[in-house]
């Protein structure tokens, strides 16, 4: 292909529909139009000109809109399908989720687990649809801005009659008396901030052309958010974790490498009361309790030095502060957030183990339900083994099992030695409940108290991300105002031997347009342009599928 | 405080069904003006009209600042504050559009929708609820008041799309024209709840059941309504009133289908009244008064309402709630179904735009388009809300 030279004398990338500077039609079927496609200024784009390596073939079909909104709709019904079951991510199970979903949802849990769907957003084809979105929005902003960007700069006051006679707004006139209103017009053109420029005394008024690049501007916002998003999965750059700790305990904060140590001094829940106002009694009575702070007070440590594994590490104070709902507690681009809580756990268990005969009390032990010793020793040849500790016991089959590692219903397996039975006594206790296999005991562990500790559960973030994803997202909103709240409007006036020719073309908000034009010519000698947009719409649709709007 | 908050709202709520009318009369005072002088077209009705609706916008401002002060925090955290808050957002983007376009038939439509989201909201509990520590941020505030903005906007879009459609639905082929009647029905639906809850409550029906839930844990539950179907394994605990007719399994929630019901048949008897009375159909009836719209402003005025809206939304709904989600849980986003309603009601106006843009999408597709959109929207106040619960879900 080659380039285009037109009788203006302006040379044209191969292409071109509409000469870039005096719009003249350079293709033959063109012709035919009664109105004119200015989408695109008629430009030359790589997509509608080169067809042959397989390169040229990618580039046209992402840079279809028709694909674009294609691929939009796709992922509007997949992010649909993702929430009429509670996602995966979203939900606590305490079984498998093929499970949780089989048991909650029945037949169609099943269906929808088997397709993956209570993971859809971080499935890979939901992924490489997004991608999809990205490659068309770059490739479609690509397509039209450069060309579209050259033909705006390159456009020229005087336009070629036949461009002219095709626009939505057009009208002619006898040129007679116009020059003494063509200052008026221009005036009117000024106050309604045209920018007016004058050739041969043809005029051509402009405003607003930056409203054009506003697509272009919030796809690349669009972009880096998603670059952004992509990066998370990065080394270094997201961490999210959950930290479970109870008051009183300092503990190595996850994701941070063992550098950082929390220690919980206190955890805080108040509820509203009566000396909350008047206002909120009815409801308080209606809904009962209604949460009014959920407060961790922690105090943050730095290891020093080298930290050897299993070794515990110097603590350098930091800072200490509150971590609350909406008030995270920041470090080191670390954020600390209270997310969870569980009151009144069980931390430890204390059994006096007696003789049955005579229900003596021999000793007192204290189990630290989270770390159990192995053996109690009580002098004068008594001691307590632990054989087995099931922190949340579940009775298979009789069987003893542990549904997790939380001491929620602990039990355990004893060995009870005393100087009667030297080699132990076997006894299993659970709350409210005592085993004893191996038949009857002389010797028993009665259940005396029992410890509980607070939780608070901080879900620790880093997010190395969040800058740029604010900044994509602050262009992105930059670009959607820029093209939505401006619009690109022109008019010409061109004097032709006798008549005058006044076109005047808008990329949106055609009504309001011509509101516009109308002040601007009423009460001159100048032809106020007539609408032939929507009696012609239809037939430009037939035409090419597409409307002269735009 | 709160006794005066509750007057003002109830006061512009009768001030917005008075200049409902006219707007009325103005659409037909206006045949003859329009032809005379086409740029200043407003007439005596109309001005008075958006005198009015202006009155009661200032009302409803002042519900919300009273209520403001009475409960010491922003009035948006329920249903029923959203939902109010919504349609004062509502009646602010339809005096924007007005005064863009002067058209007065969009107050004839816009304003009865205003009228029923504020009976739908006052259905809800009224009560002014302390707020819990999720909802103690200012950027709750202003995400949730930019999105109910925005949603607004979007929603003008709607009306003027309804507009075109009734207007034109005699030109449209019997599916489509059905299609058109069956909006006109779902807006009766609304009414139909409204209507058939007030009267129970007027009555003071209240029924008590014990029931089992999904979770196998025995629950009571209260109804407003009268049974139709009861929840699963039910039993009575109130005296007198109907008894269940029909008893449904657990994973439904049989009060919101019983209510879901009323509004129906409720909705369908007050429909059947006015076929068999105005012997047409609804849309049929509207369309005389819309005869001499110009199809192409309302076009415009719907497009318009979407490329204002849309950036408010993304603002609101997306930014704004992803700050807010960042600072209450760490996370900006998080795949809350609510969250994804949001990000679909983005991808639908987004395919709106590129497909007016660049397939030439205009007219009726357009219209229709912003019809569907405003129903993504509903979709996601109403039945993202109350059936699928999420981290949102305190918002009932």
């Amino acid at each position: 292909m080659e380039r285009v030279k037109c009788e203006c004398g302006h040379v044209n990338p191969p292409g071109t529909i509409l000469c870039e500077a005096c719009g003249k039609i350079l293709v033959e079927s063109e012709k035919n139009k009664k109105i004119l496609d200015m989408r695109y200024e008629g430009t030359a784009r790589r997509s509608q000109t080169y067809n042959r390596t397989i390169i040229d073939k990618i580039w046209s079909f992402f840079s279809s809109v028709k694909v674009g909104v294609v691929l939009i709709v796709l992922a509007l019904i997949a992010s649909a399908i993702g929430t009429i079951l509670p996602q995966e991510m979203n939900t606590t199970m305490t079984v498998t989720p093929e499970q949780f979903y089989a048991d909650q949802y029945g037949w169609f849990g099943r269906i929808y687990y088997a397709l993956g769907f209570h993971n859809l957003y971080q499935s890979t084809w939901y992924m490489l649809l997004i991608a999809s979105i990205g490659v068309s929005l770059v490739i479609c902003s690509i397509d039209r801005a450069v060309p579209l960007y050259k033909a705006l700069k390159r456009q020229r006051v005087t336009r070629h009659n036949s461009f002219l006679k095709r626009q939505r707004f057009f009208n002619e006139g006898p040129a007679d008396n116009i020059q003494a209103h063509l200052q008026t017009v221009k005036e009117r053109m000024e106050r309604h901030r045209y920018r007016v420029l004058e050739e041969n005394g043809n005029i051509f008024a402009e405003k607003g052309r930056f409203s054009r690049w506003g697509p272009y501007v919030n796809h690349i916002g669009l972009i880096i958010v998603l670059i952004g998003a992509m990066l998370r999965s990065a080394p270094g750059m997201y961490v999210n974790e959950m930290l479970w700790i109870k008051e009183g305990e300092t503990k190595a904060i996850p994701g941070t490498n063992q550098q950082y140590y929390l220690k919980n001094h206190e955890f805080i829940v108040e509820v509203y009361d009566e000396s909350d106002g008047e206002v909120y009694q009815e409801a308080l009575k209606n809904r009962g309790n209604i949460a009014k702070n959920y407060q961790t007070n922690v105090t943050l440590y730095k290891a020093e030095g080298e930290v050897l594994p299993g070794e515990k590490p110097r603590l350098e104070e930091v800072k200490s502060g509150e971590i609350r709902v909406n008030h995270p507690f920041r470090f080191d681009h670390y954020g600390l957030y209270q997310a969870s809580y569980k009151l009144h756990e069980m931390s430890a268990m204390t059994f006096q183990l007696v003789k049955k005969e005579t229900d003596e009390v021999i000793g007192t032990i204290t189990i630290d339900l989270y770390n159990p010793e192995k053996k109690y020793d009580l002098g004068n040849g008594y001691a307590v083994e632990i054989l087995y500790y099931f922190p949340d016991v579940e009775f298979k089959d009789g069987i003893p099992q542990t549904k997790s590692p939380n001491p929620n219903n602990p039990a355990f397996a004893f060995q009870i030695i005393s100087p009667e039975h030297p080699e132990g006594e076997r006894s299993i206790v659970a709350i409210q409940q005592t085993l004893e296999p191996l038949g009857e005991n002389d010797y028993k562990l009665a259940f005396q108290s029992v410890d509980t500790v607070n939780y608070s559960g901080l879900m620790v973030r880093k997010d190395r991300t969040l800058g740029l994803i604010a900044i994509g997202g602050a262009i992105f909103l930059f670009g959607v105002i820029l093209g939505s709240f401006w619009q690109h409007r022109r008019i010409w006036i061109k004097q032709d031997g006798e008549t005058v020719l006044v076109s005047a073309h808008t990329n949106k908000n055609w009504y309001s347009f011509m509101k516009e034009i109308e002040i601007i010519l009423e009460d001159t000698a100048l032809p106020i342009p007539v609408d032939r947009g929507s009696g012609l719409e239809k037939a430009v649709n037939e035409n090419k599928g597409v409307g002269a709007n735009g | 405080m709160a006794e005066v908050s509750s007057i003002l709202l109830y006061v512009s709520f009768i001030l917005y069904l008075i200049a409902t009318l006219f707007f009325g009369a103005s659409i037909r005072q206006k045949k003859g003006i329009q032809k005379q002088n086409p740029v200043s077209r407003t007439s005596v009705a109309g001005k008075i009209g958006i005198i009015i609706t202006s009155i009661g916008f200032v009302l409803q401002v002042g519900y919300f600042v009273t209520r403001w002060i009475a409960g010491g925090y922003p009035p948006i955290s329920n249903m029923f504050e959203f939902i109010t808050f919504f349609s004062i957002m509502l009646v602010g983007a339809f005096m924007i559009l007005y005064y863009l376009y002067r058209i007065p038939a969009l107050g004839v439509f816009a304003l009865p929708i205003v009228v029923i989201l504020i009976g739908y909201a006052s259905m809800f509990s009224r009560d002014i609820t302390p707020l819990s520590p999720t909802l103690q941020s200012n950027w709750l505030i202003v995400h949730v008041m930019t999105t109910a903005a925005g949603q607004a906007i979007l929603a003008i879009s709607f009306v003027a799309g309804l507009i075109y459609l009734v207007k034109n639905v005699q030109q449209m082929s019997r599916a489509k024209a059905f299609w058109v009647e069956a909006i006109m029905f779902v807006l009766i639906i609304f009414v139909g709840f409204i209507a058939a809850s007030t009267t129970f409550s007027i009555a003071n029906y209240e029924m008590d059941l014990m029931y089992v839930n999904k979770e196998g844990e025995e629950t009571q539950v209260t109804y407003h309504l009268p049974v139709i179907f009861g929840p699963h394994e039910y039993t009575v605990i109130s005296e007198g009133g109907m008894e269940p007719l029909i008893e449904l399994p657990a994973w439904v929630n049989a009060k919101q289908l019983n209510t879901l019901t009323w509004s129906f048949l409720t909705g369908a008897v007050i429909y059947l009244v006015i076929r068999l009375l105005a012997r047409r159909r609804i849309a049929d009836l509207l369309q005389p008064v819309l005869q001499k719209m110009n199809n192409d402003i309302l076009d415009e005025v719907s497009y318009r309402s979407v490329l204002i809206g849309f950036p408010v939304f993304t603002l609101g709904a997306l930014i704004f709630g992803m700050i807010y989600a960042h600072f209450a849980w760490g996370r900006f986003w998080a795949w809350d179904p609510k969250e994804v309603w949001a990000l679909i009601t983005w991808f639908f106006y987004s395919a709106f735009l590129h497909l007016r843009l660049s397939r030439g999408w205009h007219g009726e597709k357009s219209a229709w388009l912003a019809v569907i959109g405003f129903a993504i929207i509903m979709f996601n106040l109403i039945f993202v809300n109350l059936v699928i619960a999420g981290l949102h879900s305190y918002a009932v």
